[in-house]
């Protein structure tokens, strides 16, 4: 009973941390610390949550749930042991639906995504040509401002718009460049993907929408972050508030506007006036707890009772 | 010789440049590579009618081909990818930043005042 209760709790403390964390500031003040804490929010919640209900309703194998599941496709003979079976038994198709459902979505949403960067790299090489003046950059001859980062398996392409050339500096291309080559380099593809798949699989969460929305900013910051190594500050500052009002098309989707000028507006600031880093200290501290977390809930799995 | 992904590269170029559909025979003469082999400009033809980028008819004995959609077309594609408004079937790519309209671009444009006369 005991770890089914620890598992049900942990799973609250996820669920609340997320939360608390879509509105935090202080993790823009260290984005790469404040994306490993997402990460671990989200692997415990999903284990923890499904690995309540199961362990309830294995606990009369009294072998954690890792094992009460072997037991339970050896033998099959569940239920006969304990008076509370219709509940257990309902823990029991509750939690491995919960558990399938989000393997599927979560496969289902990355192949969506694996086909439509497919299909966009396809039409790329037919369309983007090279340009001698950004060498390893693929510009696509459209007059607006556009820089994205298409990633792949083996290869990820930086790829830029006609209009961005014209639009920026050199300096602030610069910028541009380094900030996408960070995308590239951290592979914050990855990162994502989980979170743009979990967006997918429960739209109508907000707490989910909100979590990619942070994750996505916090990728952006720690981009800026990396560019800044390479770049002065002033120039991917200006880039930035460029390219945002450079509208690109007479109405983007309605919603979307609000929280992207928030979100240009938050990096320019951060840029400009740089606050202290959150000290190492706390970072460490945060790392420790991540790793922490992430590690619970699978030994939570593994102890019987 | 070129690798596929150029070819196949050149051969929409020149079909996309054409307002008329061509036979194997006459794009093969049109690609600058003199030393290609004709099965060649066929076998690339081919893949990009399989992957859907051009249809072909029947004209006597010989294929003719044509571009399925614009160069536009493709172009907007890919730029409405970019610009985050393809609403959920997108290729989740990490943008520089996303573009802003009417008044709240205002705001950007201020900003960028203020920041250049800093």
């Amino acid at each position: 009973m005991i770890a089914a209760a620890v598992l049900a709790a942990l799973a609250t403390i996820c669920a609340l941390a997320a939360w608390r964390l879509t509105s935090a500031r202080w993790t823009w003040r260290a984005p790469r610390t404040a994306i490993l804490l997402w990460q671990s929010l989200g692997v415990t919640w999903g284990l923890a949550s499904t690995g309540a209900l199961l362990a309830y309703a294995l606990e009369p194998y009294r072998r954690g749930v890792v094992h009460g599941l072997a037991a339970l496709l050896t033998t099959l003979e569940y239920g006969t042991r304990e008076p509370h079976d219709v509940v257990r038994l309902g823990s029991l198709i509750a939690g491995l639906a919960l558990l399938a459902g989000l393997v599927a979505v979560l496969l289902a949403a990355g192949a969506q995504t694996l086909r439509a960067r497919h299909r966009h790299r396809v039409l790329l090489s037919l369309i983007a040509r090279d340009e001698p003046a950004v060498p390893g950059v693929r510009v696509v001859d459209f007059p607006a401002a556009a820089a994205y980062c298409l990633p792949g398996l083996k290869k990820s392409h930086v790829v830029i718009s006609d209009g961005t050339l014209s639009l920026l500096s050199a300096d602030e291309l610069d910028a541009v460049l380094a900030h996408e080559a960070a995308h590239v380099r951290e592979r914050h593809d990855l990162v994502l993907l989980p979170f743009t798949a979990l967006r997918r699989a429960l739209p109508w969460s907000a707490v989910v929408r909100d979590a990619h929305a942070s994750v996505s900013l916090l990728i952006e910051m720690a981009a800026d972050d990396r560019a800044l190594r390479h770049c002065c500050a002033k120039p991917l500052a200006t880039a930035l508030l460029r390219f945002g009002s450079a509208a690109a098309l007479p109405t983007p989707q309605g919603a979307l506007g609000a929280s992207a000028v928030s979100n240009v507006m938050a990096r320019v600031n951060r840029l400009v006036h740089p606050a202290v880093e959150l000290p190492a200290h706390a970072r460490f501290l945060i790392l420790f707890g991540s790793v922490l977390l992430t590690a619970s809930a699978p030994l939570l799995w593994l102890i019987p009772g | 010789m070129k690798g596929l992904g150029e070819l196949e590269r050149s051969i929409m170029d020149i079909l996309w440049a054409e307002n008329a559909p061509l036979t194997a025979r006459e794009v093969g003469r049109m690609i600058e590579d003199r030393d290609l082999a004709p099965t060649t400009v066929m076998t690339v033809l081919d893949r990009l009618s399989r992957k859907g980028f051009l249809t072909r008819t029947r004209d006597g004995r010989a294929w003719r081909y044509q571009p399925a959609a614009s160069r536009d077309a493709y172009v907007a594609e890919l730029m409405l990818e970019a610009l985050e408004m393809t609403g959920d079937r997108d290729a989740a790519l990490t943008r520089f930043a996303q573009a802003v309209s009417g008044s709240e671009a205002e705001i950007l444009r201020k900003a960028l005042t203020e920041l250049e006369e800093e």
